[in-house]
């Protein structure tokens, strides 16, 4: 069983329009690493060129935002979902 | 791209004024103006570009007495005046002796943005988003909110004849939700805080391409409308800058668009240019950028907010890391107070200016009470503050600190048995 990924907006070129993919389970580092692997250059939009995430980039395992959890090494089990949204709204 | 949607039903570039484009805060990049709001490259949030004419201080005193007044600054069409919106600002610039004197300081002044027409300061950055996403071509005007921007959203959208869609937490106070469900738009009230709020709006506006969220994806014009408080704090000094000023933190985006207004003004020649300091004040139950600004961060780690100040209680503040920018940048500094200070910081401003703040007001207050026993705010610089909201919205707040005395009969006996008419009698 996979992880469904909703895909924002401005990354939707990446994916041909699609706003929901799917990849392997494992942490989110492994699942970002999958999701470049099918969506070459998706992974250099989350993650900064020391393999950080973004600082205006939030991901959600399910309901957790990753920064109240275990970052990039959050485990994303299979069956969960996947959210990535720009943190530039609110307020 | 599927974020140019909805502008390209307009048929040119939006008409937007003087706005010449937006460019990434983060990396520089640029895009032309359009409902963009986050860059492609690496998410950073955008920031509008103008090229300003040459403008002059009579120019803008012969204008509205709103935020029109500053459209050439603006990311507005150039008849805004004339369309329908609830022209706000303008709001009384108080000089505030008696809580001055309480606090040992030589000239203080409060901002008074309850003034406003749904009474915060949100009917300014409302106001400019409206017109900006009508340029832009979105028909339903929406947010995420902690109460005051569903006033305002709700309230601007009635007024301008189209739907609103507003989303709120649903434990807001009760004042909060009715002066939003008056205005009949949609309104949904959320199991869960407003950053779960947020985010929800965040993936609706991915689905929505007609609607404009405006605290979302046409956030960089929304933002703007908060430089109206710098130039009116300014032109209402007699065109000076003041000292220091000490602003909340919800998002962050107020304080750094208020030091914006004071740098564009400079920059322009309106105002003499010379430094001010910037503070920034937060409740301790929601004090993520003051946590981050204590240990010396650059990021700004999330919190899960607990505190009466609601209109506060952003956990994950998407202008944190620019606060930090602008309080260190201008020798300033970010502080935050208790539920309980906040709640007797509203009653000191009450008592000593005859000004009914709500909790935001209170936590300023308290932060600037704070900040002068630390030393850190001088007292003898002129200082301005924001009270970015009425009191009356958050009346939950202060209910068990106030004392309403019991009822008598109507009779002089009566009335002097109770001790009213004794020296000193509260």
């Amino acid at each position: 069983m996979s992880v469904s990924v909703r895909i924002p907006t401005i990354l939707r070129a990446y994916t041909g329009g699609v706003p929901e993919v799917t990849a392997e389970p494992g942490t989110l580092r492994e699942v970002i690493g999958h999701l470049d692997a099918s969506y070459p250059g998706i992974g250099g939009r989350l993650l900064d060129d020391s393999g950080r995430l973004r600082r205006f980039v939030n991901v959600y395992v399910d309901e957790e935002d990753v920064r109240f959890a275990d970052g990039l090494d959050t485990p994303v089990p299979a069956g969960a979902q996947i959210s990535v949204i720009p943190a530039v709204a609110g307020g | 791209m599927t974020t140019q949607t909805a502008g390209s039903r307009a048929p040119e570039a939006p008409r937007l004024g003087n706005a010449t484009g937006l460019s990434c805060r983060e990396c520089g990049n640029t895009f032309p103006l359009g409902p963009h709001y986050a860059c492609e490259e690496c998410f950073g949030p955008l920031e509008v570009c103008y090229d300003f004419p040459r403008l002059t201080r009579a120019d803008i005193e012969s204008g509205p007495h709103s935020i029109w007044r500053y459209a050439p600054l603006l990311p507005v069409p150039r008849d805004i005046a004339s369309r329908p919106t609830t022209e706000p600002g303008y709001t009384r610039l108080v000089r505030a002796d008696g809580l001055a004197a309480e606090l040992g300081m030589r000239r203080l002044w409060i901002k008074d943005d309850s003034g406003n027409p749904t009474h915060s300061f949100k009917d300014r950055v409302v106001a400019v988003a409206l017109a900006a996403a009508t340029e832009m071509g979105f028909k339903v005007l929406a947010c995420p909110s902690t109460g005051n921007l569903a006033n305002a959203v709700a309230a601007a959208a009635a007024r301008a004849g189209i739907r609103s869609v507003v989303m709120v937490p649903a434990n807001l106070e009760e004042q909060k939700i009715l002066t939003t469900a008056v205005y009949g738009g949609t309104f949904v009230t959320v199991d869960g805080t407003y950053d779960d709020v947020n985010r929800l709006a965040s993936e609706l506006a991915g689905e929505h391409e007609d609607w404009a969220f405006v605290n979302v994806n046409v956030r960089p014009y929304y933002a703007e409308g908060s430089k109206t408080l710098g130039f009116e704090i300014a032109e209402q000094l007699g065109w000076r800058l003041p000292d220091q000023v000490v602003v909340p933190i919800a998002s962050g985006a107020q304080l750094v668009k208020i030091d914006k207004g004071f740098t564009e003004l400079a920059g322009l020649g309106l105002v003499e240019d010379k430094p001010w300091r910037v503070f920034g004040a937060q409740a301790t139950g929601c004090a993520p950028v003051s946590a981050a600004f204590a240990n010396g961060w650059d990021v700004v780690r999330p919190v899960r907010p607990s505190t009466i100040a609601k209109s506060l209680a952003i956990g994950n503040p998407a202008d944190g890391p620019y606060v930090l920018d602008v309080v260190r940048r201008t020798g300033g500094a970010v502080e935050d107070v208790s539920d309980a200070e906040i709640v007797d910081s509203i009653k000191l401003l009450a008592r000593t200016q005859g000004i009914f703040g709500e909790t935001a007001g209170g936590v300023t207050v308290g932060v600037l009470r704070k900040l002068l026993a630390a030393g850190q705010l001088d007292p003898d610089a002129e200082t301005v503050i924001i009270n970015s909201g009425d009191g009356l919205k958050t009346l939950d707040a202060v209910q068990p600190a106030v004392s309403v005395p019991a009822a008598i009969k109507p009779t002089l006996t009566a009335f002097q048995a109770a001790g009213f008419d004794g020296a000193g009698v509260a």
